[in-house]
């Protein structure tokens, strides 16, 4: 019997992950009205003011983005029980074939919850949509870091067995350069400021979190 | 070997020798380190002290991740996706073994669970995930085959299963481990037993 390939296996997992939160729905119906009506809330507390929801609205979208977003790394469907995470290593799966398809899995539904949100962020604080090319580069550059972050806190914690509560402590110091790259660069594209420097920090955030999680993995997604 | 958790030691000086074909009853009272022992030889623990090694990988080396795919186990809690179909499981397991998708379908109907393949895992009994967990252990057929109190939440045809799954295994050369309380049963099925008491085997 042939094993498949890191990619194969990779793809077979987030298919799984994907398919089970598909069936729970507890992104759809439970992270992104509450995140929703966070953004909704932000006005209400702050101001009514169109130019002050103007410019502040891409840092509040990305905040909400990083603390509503990274709970779908470890919402339930993402978590294995013990019997479970047995079952699928006996099942001859590469602990970095596990990792990357979690954070693949993790970064689809991230993609669809930024885009969601973003929409909601546009009505509500009258977001400036010009260059919106560089928005495309800038969402799924921030989906990428976001769901590699959290794949990793997420198997930390499940190794400590420390639960779901260590995991924003984990990663709201580490997406720290993901927030300030993203907020920026949604910033910068009134002209004449530049937009590239703060897409490469975003590029090397994400290259770096995915070289140390997949190097990681065997100590992060192994049981034994 | 030896085995602790934390401060407690569970598992003391136990050498274990299990050759292909054998049939091995693992006997024990609660707490004798058998589950402990049985997470070893599936190589999802390292143990603390001493050596070995399952299907040529040594117990602590990273080789044993490579012949994790010729090992089943089948331990108390079922270990199935609660929202995915028990079809959907199966092929999980198929396809991460390079199996074609439909060898789940006929694995379920060799375990009776031709009707249930479509329900969600969740909406299934303890008994029928058991049973699920037969069939994808059937499916793979492994080399090394562990059972944790195989029996519980059986019905009489159900257990069965046990039997053809173990006799399976031996036969095609491979080596089976039963983690069990009832004596009676296993010993019909083993080809030796053993026992552990306060984590060393009598």
């Amino acid at each position: 019997m042939q094993a498949p390939t890191l990619v194969t296996q990779a793809a077979i997992v987030a298919g799984r992950d994907v398919l089970r939160e598909r069936r729970a729905g507890e992104v759809l119906w439970v992270t992104v009205p509450f995140a929703a009506v966070a953004l909704l809330l932000i006005p209400l507390a702050i101001s009514t003011d169109t130019a002050l929801l103007r410019r502040i609205g891409p840092g509040m979208y990305w905040v909400v983005v990083l603390l509503f977003g990274v709970l779908t790394a470890v919402r339930r469907t993402a978590v294995e029980t013990p019997a479970q995470r047995d079952a699928a290593s006996l099942s001859g799966i590469d602990p970095a074939a596990s990792f990357a398809g979690k954070a693949a899995a993790n970064v689809v539904m991230l993609l669809g919850f930024e885009a969601v949100v973003g929409v909601v962020a546009v009505v509500l604080y009258d977001i400036e949509l010009t260059r919106w090319p560089w928005i495309v580069a800038v969402v799924p550059l921030a989906a990428i870091g976001l769901g590699l972050l959290g794949t990793v806190a997420a198997a930390i914690a499940a190794n400590v067995g420390a639960g779901a509560g260590l995991i924003p402590l984990l990663v709201a110091p580490l997406s720290v350069p993901l927030l300030l790259a993203a907020t920026q660069a949604l910033d910068s594209l009134r002209p004449p400021n530049g937009i590239l420097a703060w897409v490469m920090l975003m590029v090397a955030v994400d290259t770096g979190l995915a070289v140390a999680g997949v190097l990681s993995s065997r100590a992060l997604m192994d049981t034994g | 070997m030896g085995a602790r958790v934390g401060s407690t030691t569970i598992l003391r000086d136990v050498d274990l020798r299990i050759e292909p074909g054998d049939v091995v009853g693992l006997f024990g009272a609660n707490g004798a380190g058998k589950t402990t022992l049985l997470r070893i030889l599936a190589t999802l623990l390292v143990p603390d002290a001493g050596e070995g090694t399952v299907l040529g990988a040594a117990v602590d080396s990273s080789a044993r991740i490579d012949v994790r795919r010729h090992i089943g186990l089948i331990g108390h809690v079922p270990g199935l996706y609660p929202e995915l179909t028990l079809e959907e499981n199966l092929v999980f397991s198929a396809r991460l073994d390079g199996r074609r998708a439909d060898e789940a379908r006929s694995a379920l109907d060799q375990v009776g669970l031709t009707r249930a393949a479509g329900r969600p895992a969740a909406a299934c009994s303890h008994g029928m995930q058991r049973r699920a967990e037969f069939a994808r252990e059937l499916m793979r057929m492994p080399a090394l085959l562990l059972l944790d109190e195989p029996h519980s939440a059986l019905d009489a045809a159900a257990a069965e299963l046990v039997t053809s799954l173990v006799a399976g295994v031996a036969d095609a050369g491979g080596a089976a481990v039963v983690v069990s309380h009832d004596r009676e049963r296993v010993e019909k099925l083993a080809t030796r037993t053993v026992e552990l008491a306060a984590g060393t085997l009598a």
